[in-house]
């Protein structure tokens, strides 16, 4: 298992997801689904980097645990305040522009790109995993 | 990313290239409210060059959008890419917002 721990800070953000996407890039996935591989990382680190430490500083840490073939599991590791994401309800997409709200579509999108996406509380721990 | 402004007669054309991201979208901001606040209410934006969008681009883009739409202005969007025009399918922008093939055809609607 491969493992990246940085600091929850934005300008950390563009090295975690270079980690992720090399990994993906050796598991053979083509330039598109690396690039969903990204977006679904950047939408749970900055959601991480902009709420789980409201109060303090802390780290985020992320694993590539084996998979199957073709397939590649990320956890995304904090040790912030409880939060499970997708407990937050999906916008609407049928909104006009007027009334778009972005709130939770970087969660819709999440759920979107990934063959599986859960989340779970392991201690102190929230444990986020997607599955590619 | 790099975003290149042409004034053209029928509105300005802003080109973006690169990542349009949590990390970028913040200059992305700046650049259309400089555009707006020089009186620009019409802007073809063309993403010919753009190959990521995450949300936080998606909420400037409709950030801009909300700003001309108050000031009777209008965007549209030109050439998406592969994973650009996925995110603007799967989100529902693709529906909300005017977008053609080309820099060309777009200008040539407004």
């Amino acid at each position: 298992m491969e493992a990246l721990k940085k600091p929850a800070r934005m300008e950390h953000l563009e090295e975690m997801l270079a980690f992720v996407s090399t990994r993906a890039r050796e598991k053979g996935m083509g330039e598109k689904r690396i690039l969903e591989v990204e977006l679904a990382l950047e939408e749970s680190l900055v959601n991480i980097i902009h709420y789980a430490y409201p109060e303090k500083d802390g780290t985020v840490e992320i694993r590539c645990v084996p998979s199957g073939e073709g397939k590649l599991r990320i956890e995304i590791r904090d040790q912030g305040i409880p939060f499970d994401i997708f407990s937050m309800s999906a916008p609407d997409l049928n909104a006009a522009v007027e009334e778009r709200a972005v709130g939770g579509l970087g969660i819709y999108l999440i759920r979107q790109l990934t063959r599986a996406a859960e989340y779970r509380r392991e201690g102190r721990t929230n444990v986020l995993s997607l599955l590619f | 990313m790099e975003i290149r402004k042409q004034k053209t007669e029928k509105g300005v054309l802003v080109s973006v290239s690169g990542r349009l991201d949590a990390v970028t979208s913040p200059d992305f901001d700046k650049e259309m409210e400089g555009c707006i606040a020089g009186g620009e209410t019409v802007l073809v934006v063309d993403l010919q060059g753009l190959e990521y969008i995450s949300s936080a681009g998606l909420r400037s883009i409709l950030a801009v959008t909300k700003k001309l739409k108050a000031r009777n202005g209008k965007i549209v969007l030109a050439s998406l890419q592969s994973m650009v025009k996925e995110v603007f399918e799967i989100s529902g922008f693709s529906k909300i917002l005017p977008i053609f093939s080309s820099k060309e055809e777009a200008l040539s609607q407004l």
